[in-house]
């Protein structure tokens, strides 16, 4: 039986995307693709046209690239009314419409979610407005960033070892500039690959160059009398110089908009079903608005149906496009968003590639290649089972693992492989930090609690 | 025109590299540096690194409309780019 009001929909409908970067682009060109013929708003509050992060902290730091010359490829002439420079400051879900910042509202059939998260500011307002403090998120954040290197600072110290600050330590070196690092864990990396990934992290720092301090925390910066930042002060008490520092401390989701609208959207992000389908409060999936990107979270049956946020470029456009497929399917055609996560990285020179949920494995396993020269494939495990696995100089690999992964085939595997070295022959602790600690960079966030806990959650999507 | 690469697809073969060298470039042993922002002159060769590219990660502005060999049906451009989807 055909679906007449998704006929109309799909023929005159009315969507509105909120959140004008990766996922949004991606959804809305996925839309037009599948046929949509309504009216499409694409509403972001930056003043650009969708544009690329990832160079953000690669290309551009290396005078490589334009921070404005990221724009995102367009494969098809999407033809959206473009509402740019204006954030959505509210939802009503009862009327359908989004409340925008210039005081207009936009009404919606059907709404995606996709407004992504922003940098952790330095807690310390005052000291970080000081000229020469920087984040980087945005494409004005790489520019000014870039401006700053390419001036020659003395020294630039990085607060957090994430995988943005690490790239952005090996920016440093690649220009020749002198930098510091401090991460308040102990290593660069530890938070998303644990300590024994970190601890190789942290030798590629210092081989190249980075003076990192880790278990170390920045509790002040300092300017000079015209507003300039010129030193740090460190939790052991010592003082460092400095010109430029880069705040690399993790991200906040994009959510407080929607605040007092009665979705199920806080701190952690959006919560969906594995449709993209966004919850609302009473823990109830609403129909017609989907969530997609950085600011999702929704369950994954391979990872025990735990909620998953994941900051990675590949679930943004994963997830946007399933969530497109099903705002224009009937519900039988709807698909679940079941992607392996996988991230990369590109630091000091070496390719860094991960699937799957390392940070969820308990132990490592290094299968391929050598720790020693850095170019290895190590595997996760978890609960008997492979989890995740990352590579150094070695994603050929990766593809073998992750079918592993889907197949929740077994740890340690059982197999003997061409290259494996003596350190490689059985599993250790992968030396992940207590979760409660924060951790910087992308990653992955598990949230919520798995059904095979048998805890007692606030909140589970079960028994649907 | 504009282009971006899928890094978690790219196996780095470096055939884009060899076919685009002013756009693609090799950074270390398996990493990938390109340039998001190519000069229009480089569209012959970035279209033929695009087609070229073992693992189709290379996605370019309106390669459709510059007669992309690879017709992107609706489905198989929505599955193109997905990880972990049917094609792997
Ligand atoms: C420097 C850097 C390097 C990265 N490197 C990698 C990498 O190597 N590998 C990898 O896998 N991933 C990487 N990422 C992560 C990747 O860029 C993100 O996963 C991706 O951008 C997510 O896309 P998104 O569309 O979900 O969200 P975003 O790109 O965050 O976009 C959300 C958009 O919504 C807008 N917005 C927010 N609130 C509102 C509102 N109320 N109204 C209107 N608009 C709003 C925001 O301003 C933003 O433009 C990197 C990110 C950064 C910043
Ligand atoms: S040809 Fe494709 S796989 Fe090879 S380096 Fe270029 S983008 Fe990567």
């Amino acid at each position: 039986m055909v679906d007449t009001a998704l006929d109309q929909l799909r023929r005159s409908g009315r969507i509105v995307v909120v959140g004008a970067s990766l996922a949004g682009l991606r959804a809305a060109e996925v839309m037009r693709q599948k046929g949509f013929a309504g009216s499409l708003t694409l509403v972001g509050d930056e003043r650009h046209e969708p544009y690329d992060r990832p160079p953000l902290s690669k290309q551009v730091l290396l005078g490589k690239a334009d921070a404005d010359h990221t724009l995102l490829p367009r494969r098809l002439d999407i033809d959206a009314e473009w509402r740019l420079g204006v954030a959505a400051t509210g939802l009503d879900m009862a009327a359908r419409t989004v409340k925008l910042a210039d005081g207009e509202e936009v009404p919606y059939d059907r709404l995606l979610i996709a407004t992504g998260v922003r940098a952790r500011p330095w807690p310390n307002e005052a000291e970080g407005e000081l000229d020469g403090v920087f984040t980087l998120r945005t494409r004005e954040d790489g520019a000014g960033l870039a401006r700053a290197l390419a001036a020659g600072p003395r020294r630039v110290l990085v607060i957090g070892a994430g995988f943005t600050g690490s790239e952005i330590a090996s920016a440093c070196r690649e220009r020749g500039l002198d930098v510091t690092v401090a991460e308040r864990g102990d290593g660069p990396l530890v938070g998303a690959l644990g300590g024994v990934i970190g601890a190789v992290a942290a030798e590629l720092h210092r081989e190249n160059g980075v003076d990192l301090r880790t278990g170390i925390m920045v509790t002040g910066l300092e300017g000079d009398s015209t507003g300039r930042v010129r030193a740090a002060h460190l939790s052991d008490g010592t003082t460092l110089e400095c010109d430029v520092v880069v705040v690399s401390l993790g991200a906040q989701r994009n959510t407080e908009w929607l605040t007092g609208s009665g979705l199920g959207a806080g701190p952690r992000g959006i919560a969906c079903d594995a449709g993209c389908r966004a919850f609302d409060l009473r823990g109830i999936v609403t129909d017609d608005i989907y969530v997609a990107g950085d600011v999702a979270r929704s369950p994954h049956a391979l990872f025990g149906y735990q909620f998953l946020s994941l900051e990675h470029w590949g679930n943004a456009v994963a997830q946007a496009e399933t969530a497109a497929h099903n705002m224009l399917s009937e519900s039988t055609d709807r698909r679940p968003h079941l992607w392996v996560p996988a991230f990369w990285s590109s630091q000091f020179g070496v390719n860094i590639k991960s699937v799957g949920v390392p940070s969820m494995g308990s132990e490592i396993m290094f299968t391929q290649g050598s720790r020693a020269e850095r170019r290895f494939t190590a595997v996760y495990g978890y609960q008997g089972r492979v989890i995740g696995a990352v590579t150094f100089d070695n994603g050929r690999w990766l593809q073998f693992y992750e079918k592993q992964i889907e197949a929740c085939a077994p740890f340690p595997p059982p197999f003997t492989t061409v290259d494996r070295r003596p350190d490689g022959q059985r599993p250790i602790p992968a030396d992940f930090p207590d979760p409660s600690v924060p951790t910087h960079g992308p990653t992955i966030t598990l949230s919520g609690y798995s059904p095979a806990d048998r805890r007692i959650a606030t909140f589970t999507p079960a028994g649907h | 025109m504009r282009l971006v690469v899928d890094l978690n697809r790219c196996q780095g073969y470096a055939q884009c590299a060899f076919l685009a060298p002013d756009v693609f470039a090799m950074h270390g042993d398996e990493g990938l540096l390109y340039d998001p922002e190519a000069e229009e002159a480089q569209r012959e060769r970035v279209a033929q690194a695009a087609a070229a590219c073992p693992v189709q990660a290379i996605l370019v502005d309106d390669l459709d409309r510059a007669g992309d060999h690879s017709a992107r049906t609706p489905a198989a451009a929505a599955s193109g780019t997905a990880r972990g989807s049917s094609d792997g």
